[in-house]
């Protein structure tokens, strides 16, 4: 256990840049797929192609995959990253943003047809609607669902350890691989300061759900 | 979807949206082209590097490859289930010293990367690769099982346990016999779509060094040489996609063939969000 508090200055490291990681990319997906979204109930039909497309094939993309692409195949090809974490958040975030444009779909879907019907009758048009009386409407409702994506993103910020990227996980396998009397501890470790993020992340979800369920 | 968010285009918005596709297809054309063209430079496209699929051995070694990551997600899928629905019965409990520790299982479980668990095991207890991601697996997606049946039951109205505490079954016989296949039953689109998560999640096998596809393609490219990565990764990109988009396909099929029969049921199928991690 001597292991945890000796080694604490490097987890502490790893717990900040995977949380650095985890803002970072969560802040971008949350952009591109509420665009994403958008695109996707648009009436012009090239963006709701490009929508379905794009959500289509990147939900049915394992992420490793993708940081196989970014840390791998794309230096081969010419393109180089000055820092790996760069690669690593526009893994993170391409694959990310698909699951938050598939969740705030079905908060559009989710509000009644009532409220579109009602902006469209005074003579709002299209972006009108949607900026302001369905989008406020559907993003409340689907806050739970994307707390949990971005549960899902701490976690996956995961597999950049992986791609020479040294967050929490990179550390661990490096701790691991110099303490290896003592790696059930330091996974221990490791695990723990993810727990420290997901835990409470999945609290407040559960909170925000019951909240929003005594509402409607 | 006929939307109510903007009116039937009229002939001067089909217009409009007509130019505004043309101006996006060129776009997204041009970039397209552009990626195209950088790859061309990088010479991508010469035969040469495709001309290594013309050698039986790299499908065979791609075949290995499928076969390993099935495999992997075959096995962890039917242990998996079991154990999720022992877990669900033990959250869902009566007793408090079987469902609280339980619960903190199941937290400790959801909220740690799956590859972390695949590293624990393998260096802790020094098992094959094979055995790691199997166990990670199982252990990750036994506790989504459980809270996705646990949400299942948790919609069944009241009455079905009621009636059956009163025709004198006892309460685990109730769970068992009455409540569960209902929520197993009105849950399964969650369920299917949890394998495609599953699926996917057997390529994080490559970095406990698990020979699946992924692990294949790195293989290949180191034997033959870094020019045919590409070509190689591309192949198992595409495989890999397709697999999972005919799993995704069969999740909305039993959805849609679901509500159809509720609809002329007794259960209302009750779209019921599950918190599942979104991977």
């Amino acid at each position: 256990m001597d292991v945890i508090i000796e080694s604490l200055p490097q987890y502490w490291d790893g717990f900040l840049r995977t949380l650095f990681l985890a803002v970072v990319s969560g802040i971008i997906a949350l952009v591109v797929g509420t665009l994403l979204a958008a695109a996707r109930v648009s009436p012009v039909k090239a963006l709701r192609g490009f929508s379905m497309a794009y959500v289509e094939i990147v939900r049915n993309t394992p992420l490793t995959i993708a940081f196989f692409f970014a840390a791998v195949v794309l230096p081969r090809l010419g393109v180089t990253f000055e820092q790996f974490e760069v690669a690593a958040i526009i893994a993170l975030s391409a694959y990310t943003s698909a699951f938050i444009a598939e969740a705030v779909r079905s908060g559009v879907n989710s509000v009644p047809v009532g409220q579109a019907e009602a902006a469209r009758s005074i003579g709002m048009n299209f972006a009108q609607v949607l900026n302001y009386i369905i989008l406020p409407q559907a993003l409340r409702t689907v806050i739970p669902p994307m707390i949990n994506i971005l549960i899902a993103l701490v976690k996956n910020s995961s597999v950049a350890g992986a791609f020479f990227v040294l967050e929490l996980f990179g550390y661990g396998k490096q701790l691991a691989n110099a303490h290896g009397d003592s790696v059930l501890w330091v996974l221990v470790g490791v695990a723990i300061f993810y727990l420290l993020i997901t835990v409470p992340l999945g609290y407040v979800a559960s909170q925000v759900e019951r909240k929003v369920a005594i509402a409607r | 979807m006929s939307s109510v968010l903007y009116d039937v285009p009229g002939p001067k918005a089909r217009r409009a949206s007509l130019i505004a596709s043309i101006i996006g297809g060129l776009l997204i054309a041009g970039l397209l082209g552009l990626a195209l063209l950088t790859l061309g430079k990088q010479g991508i496209f010469e035969s040469q590097r495709w001309a290594v699929f013309s050698i039986p051995d790299v499908w065979g070694l791609i075949g290995n490859g499928i076969v390993a990551t099935l495999s992997a997600a075959a096995v962890a899928a039917v242990l998996a289930f079991p154990l999720g629905l022992l877990l669900c019965l033990f959250r869902i409990s009566t007793v408090a010293w079987i469902r609280v520790p339980t619960r903190i299982v199941l937290e400790f479980l959801r909220g740690m990367p799956v590859v972390l668990m695949m590293f624990f095991v393998l260096l802790v207890f020094a098992t094959g690769s094979f055995v790691a991601v199997v166990a990670g697996l199982v252990l990750y997606n036994a506790a989504i099982f459980a809270e996705i049946i646990r949400a299942g039951v948790q919609s069944l109205p009241k009455g079905q346990r009621e009636a059956g505490l009163a025709i004198g079954l006892t309460g685990f016989q109730s769970r068992l016999s009455i409540e569960l296949p209902q929520a197993i039953r009105r849950m399964l689109p969650s369920l299917v779509a949890q394998l495609v998560v599953l699926l996917k999640d057997t390529s994080l096998g490559y970095i406990v060094s698990y020979e699946e596809l992924l692990r294949k393609v790195q293989i290949m490219a180191d034997f033959l040489g870094p020019q045919f990565l590409f070509p190689v990764f591309f192949v198992a990109a595409a495989i890999y996609i397709a697999i999972n988009f005919s799993v995704s396909r069969l999740a909305i099929w039993i959805e849609r063939r679901g509500s159809k029969k509720a609809a002329g049921g007794v259960a209302t199928a009750a779209a019921v969000e599950i918190p599942t991690g979104a991977k």
